[in-house]
């Protein structure tokens, strides 16, 4: 299967590859897919006090466009809040990395895998207001 | 130790099964037939014809010596895909009318057999896919079983194409030849590998291919069995070559390069099987340091050419790229255009995990020590570097049982 450079770079020389501590309730996990089906994303961040993504991190379990996809929005979701972050389209994901038609499942994953992770760390938040 | 991300050299072959290179012997002796000996076999009136005909007798017999069979009972074709669909469908169609409609084939066969047997099920007939054992063997009381008072046919491969298991040939035929049941074996992965005797054997037809045992694409053979006589139906219509089970101009260079082939086979087979088993030990000793590795298919009774593991909570296709120093095949649905695990494993049981995590190194002629060990620490270092990536593994690793996990289904 032919590859796009982007593909190429992100599977060789992954960004942001590793866990944080998942009982920091600045921390969100979102863990997306199954084994069965060849692919699973799991993705970690870690948002401050203004609701900014400081960290990123991910493990993968899947083909090189899976790997890509996470790797990338490791890259992209520094920074940004995690509004901003649950806006990010799997569509753009794809056109970044420039996906072939098969392969769009892996960015709808990577998506998926954020809106987890967001909805994680929204969770732990919500928990600690009404204590 | 050589780089091993090194691009600038092809990758070591090690996907023998897929397909295997000419034997160099092969090619030079196919190519006066293409440029000076160029006659079509059938012409009788001339001597282009005459040195074509005698090259493709020559050829024929070559081929059954191979398989102790009579050279009048090898018919040749395109290639294993056409004798199986020659064999399955010609049989069953002769037969229909005076055994039945209903054929049994094994769940793990070639596409070519389980396709040409659906064919015939949209035709009217009825089809037992008996699966084997969990380790890829037919048993032979299920077997047995499954004949019906009308099963025409039975098709079992000689050598699995992706986990190389060799079926008890001689016992399934023997419990066809007593129910009367008309036994086609697909041989394409077996030539040279396995020794074939069809005067002894209890099979009426059989497919051959050449690319698998260093001959040339596009061109097979099918024995029909004389003694007893057995009948097929043309597939193909024409000018009745083949005494009119296969017509078509023969294709005297590609005839030559198969006979060729199989000649080679036949007197080198034993030296080289054994050197094969070398290379497959070294191999699977160097691989199983690998931890959680599972050998797909029973050791015991294989081919030394195959090795088919599966390294688990590493996915085929990352590994594939991985490991572009060599040239291997994955049963992961991410290399298949159908996005389904290889249902060769799936057939053994085995979790679609392992399916997807499984790679098939078929080892050949041309195959050194210092290829496999080559191999060995690369699948070491990027089977290490994939774990790294794995939310699978670092789940394992932390003792929690992935198949107790509620995984969302996408």
């Amino acid at each position: 299967m032919a590859y796009s450079d982007k593909v190429l770079d992100h599977y060789e020389n992954p960004r942001n590859v590793g866990s944080l501590d998942k009982n920091d309730p600045n921390v969100g996990t979102g863990m997306v897919g199954a084994p069965a089906c060849g692919d699973v994303m799991k993705l970690m961040i870690k948002v401050n006090d203004n609701g900014i993504i400081e960290d990123a991190k991910f493990k993968t379990y899947g083909c090189g466009s899976a790997i890509a996809s996470s790797s990338l929005v490791t890259e992209w979701l520094k920074g940004k809040t995690v509004d901003e972050a649950y806006a990010i389209k799997n569509s753009a994901i794809a056109e970044e990395l420039a996906l072939p038609p098969v392969k769009i499942h892996c960015s709808v994953l990577a998506e998926d895998a954020i809106k987890a992770a967001v909805a994680d760390i929204k969770a732990k938040q919500s928990a600690r207001a009404t204590v | 130790m050589a780089n091993m991300n090194q691009t600038d050299r092809p990758p070591i072959y090690l996907d023998y099964s897929a397909t295997t290179p000419v034997d160099i012997r092969v090619a030079e002796k196919m190519i006066p037939y293409l440029t000076e000996h160029y006659g079509n076999p059938a012409s009788r009136s001339h001597p282009y014809g005459w040195t074509a005909e005698k090259a493709v007798e020559n050829a024929r017999e070559e081929v059954a010596k191979l398989v102790n069979a009579d050279p009048r009972e090898i018919v040749w074709t395109s290639g294993a895909t056409e004798s199986n669909n020659l064999a399955i469908k010609g049989a069953a169609n002769f037969y229909a009318s005076t055994k039945g409609k209903h054929i049994i084939t094994i769940a793990t066969e070639h596409k070519a057999v389980i396709d040409a047997v659906r064919e015939l099920e949209r035709q009217g007939f009825t089809a037992t896919y008996l699966e084997p054992e969990p380790d890829g063997l037919v048993d032979l009381a299920k077997f047995k079983a499954a004949i019906q008072p009308d099963t025409v046919l039975a098709s079992v491969m000689l050598v699995n194409n992706e986990i190389g298991v060799i079926q008890d040939i001689e016992a399934i035929g023997n419990i066809c030849r007593e129910a009367g049941v008309i036994f086609h074996v697909d041989a394409a992965q077996a030539t040279g590998k396995v020794k074939i005797d069809l005067a002894n054997l209890p099979v009426d037809l059989m497919s051959f291919s050449a690319h698998k045992t260093y001959g040339p694409k596009g061109i097979g053979a099918l024995y029909v069995c004389r003694k007893p006589r057995i009948r097929i139906e043309a597939q193909m219509h024409g000018g009745g070559h083949e005494r009119g089970m296969r017509s078509g101009t023969l294709a005297t260079h590609q005839i030559v390069g198969m006979g060729e082939a199989f000649r080679i086979a036949h007197e080198e087979m034993a030296s080289e099987n054994e050197r094969i088993r070398m290379l497959r030990d070294r191999l699977l000793t160097g691989l199983q340091d690998i931890e959680e590795t599972y050998v797909n298919g029973d050791l015991a009774h294989r081919i030394p050419h195959n090795l088919n593991i599966s390294f688990n909570y590493v996915e085929g296709e990352s590994l594939i790229m991985a490991v572009k120093g060599i040239a291997v095949s994955s049963g992961s649905a991410c290399t298949s255009a159908s996005l389904e695990p290889s249902y060769v494993l799936r057939a053994l049981g085995r979790s679609d995990e392992l399916a997807h995590s499984s790679i098939r190194f078929s080892i050949g002629r041309f195959t050194t020590v210092a290829d496999v060990d080559y191999t060995v620490e690369l699948m070491k270092s990027k089977i290490e570097k994939l774990r790294e990536l794995s939310p699978l593994w670092e789940m394992f690793k932390d003792g929690i049982d992935i198949s107790k996990v509620q995984w969302a289904a996408h």
